[in-house]
């Protein structure tokens, strides 16, 4: 039914403040979860959560981008757009999972990064970059997975991938169909026409290789409604899994290498 | 970034295409300080003001002439392949309208060259092309640039000038700074250098990708180096932002720039920081 869809149905779909957010794919996929805080630099960003999840007896780092359930929570989570300090803590811990051959999990939900004084001063454009830069070259499978929003730099920046999954409603693109319509034609209204023009949907970015899987996602999709979906992953996550411990260390970098060298 | 530098594109495109056709007239005015100056005088003093240090935004090939060893030059990738991936409408004639315009080919030049005849490969952005705008041409031949380099084990330089990515290419723009990104770590795990050189203006997916990841990172002065643009920040913030804010001299008070080098002696410098 959802098949139907025009992107800009999928950009509200993904949008929607009840849709299922990461702390519940935390909570429902992985068996334990302890969370760490910090970049160890100059603070911690509840915009992201990370730490290190069991699943089936495997030691997993999962790192997310986490908005929030409803206003007061999008304040404190400030709407999961990751300030500078957030990306650091990201990576902080992806090198911690690589020093420990820990696969790494993370979950895309982010309007986009923080655009604000304090995050330029701290280095919001460095911090992105050096993302970018070091999870190409780190040594244990990393797999990202698109659960709503997936807002450009912002997201790439949990995104150099050795797999990048979408569910089928989430949306992932270069700027905001706002953002896109109020340049090209000075009227954010045109949102709509944006979003169409932009290819942000799962089945779009399948087709221009740019993510390797659509996950399916019911009609009706709130955290009552993802028992399936969250099965679903739970058996594709294994088998991504499977399939990278037989790689070595140098198959695993180079393979992630090769899959954004031809894009 | 992007929104900044659509809604300034046609303005700036004019701009860069005057100041770079200053021998054709005999004064030019400083769009700055609105100080007449001397077209010749301007030439010599490498497109900077005399009177207020505006460094104005110069095309590659000029670029190029100030910091080679002259007919050191080798250009690499020329005509890549038009890109339209998403399909978007009317991008290919922009693009085919753009190059006659420019005289370029893309919104980058690569090649190899020589600096106080030390062999380097060599980057230079150009403002005028979409304002630098990163889709995958340039991600393309900038990768290629640092595969080179890495395989021939030289010195990298970018000279970096950009709006960020060029969105009528979709998520494919926004892949070309995870490209580039990687390339720079293989080069780098090869012990090589890599200076990169931020101009104005320095913004959005090239300023968060291989732009901060010099072993060296240089700056002109005055540029306008940020992840986001002014425009954003103060529509998202609801207030004026600071005098100075995203300027060269700002990012090197917040420690994320080596040092700010004044155009007369980017040259010198470079052929130093090459040979230390
Ligand atoms: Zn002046």
């Amino acid at each position: 039914m959802t098949d139907k869809l025009t992107p800009w149905d999928r950009v509200k779909l993904a949008r929607k403040i009840d849709r299922p957010t990461s702390s519940d794919y935390i909570s429902k996929v992985f068996d334990s979860f302890i969370e760490l805080h910090g970049d160890r630099y100059y603070g911690d960003d509840s915009a992201v959560v990370a730490g290190i999840a069991k699943y089936n007896y495997q030691s997993i780092t999962v790192i997310a981008q986490q908005k929030g359930k409803n206003i007061k929570e999008n304040k404190k989570r400030n709407y999961g757009m990751p300030k500078p300090e957030g990306y650091r803590k990201a990576l902080r811990l992806m090198k911690q999972a690589e020093k420990f051959k820990r696969p790494i999990i993370l979950l895309i939900d982010t309007p986009g990064a923080f655009c604000g004084i304090e995050a330029e001063e701290r280095g919001q454009g460095e911090a992105i970059a050096k993302n970018l830069y070091e999870m190409s070259s780190i040594k244990v499978p990393i797999l990202s997975i698109v659960i709503g929003e997936g807002g450009s730099g912002g997201a790439l920046a949990f995104g150099v991938s050795n797999e990048v999954w979408m569910l089928k409603n989430s949306i992932y693109s270069v700027i905001s169909p706002e953002g896109f319509a109020s340049i090209i034609w000075k009227d954010g209204k045109r949102a709509p026409e944006a979003a169409d023009l932009l290819k942000l949907t799962a089945h779009d970015l399948i087709r221009l290789k740019i993510i390797d899987k659509v996950i399916d996602e019911p009609d009706e999709f709130t955290v009552d409604s993802m028992d399936n979906l969250v099965n679903d992953i739970k058996t594709q996550i294994q088998q991504f899994l499977d399939s990278h411990i037989k790689m070595t260390e140098e198959e695993i970098v180079s393979s992630r290498y090769n899959r954004f060298r031809t894009l | 970034m992007l929104k900044d530098f659509f809604k300034k594109s046609p303005n700036i495109q004019r701009r860069t295409i005057k100041t770079t056709q200053i021998p054709d007239g005999l004064f030019q005015k400083c769009l700055k300080c609105n100080e007449i100056l001397y077209s010749e005088d301007l030439i010599e003093n490498y497109y900077v003001c005399p009177n207020c240090n505006h460094h104005i935004r110069v095309n590659p090939r000029e670029r190029l002439s100030m910091i080679l060893d002259s007919g050191s030059f080798v250009e690499w990738d020329l005509d890549m392949e038009l890109s339209n991936p998403i399909d978007f409408p009317g991008y290919k004639e922009k693009l085919q309208h753009i190059k006659s315009v420019t005289n370029l080919d893309e919104a980058v030049i690569t090649g190899l060259g020589r600096i106080g005849g030390t062999k380097v490969a060599i980057g230079v952005m150009a403002s005028s092309f979409l304002m630098g705008s990163m889709g995958r041409a340039v991600g393309e031949k900038i990768t290629r640039l640092i595969e080179a380099a890495t395989d021939r084990r030289l010195p990298l330089i970018i000279f970096c000038c950009s709006g960020g990515a060029r969105m009528q290419e979709g998520m494919v723009s926004l892949m070309q700074m995870a490209k580039t990104s990687a390339a720079l770590k293989r080069h780098d795990k090869e012990g090589l250098l890599y200076i990169s050189v931020l101009t104005d203006p320095t913004t959005g997916g090239v300023m968060a990708s291989f732009a901060m990841l010099g072993d060296i990172i240089l700056a002109e002065p005055g540029a306008l180096i940020g992840f986001a643009g002014p425009r954003v920040i103060e529509q998202t913030i609801g207030q004026k932002l600071p005098e100075g804010f995203q300027r060269s001299e700002f990012l090197i008070e917040h420690g994320f720039i080596d040092k700010i080098v004044k155009r007369s002696q980017m040259k010198k410098i470079l052929s130093m920081l090459i040979r230390s």
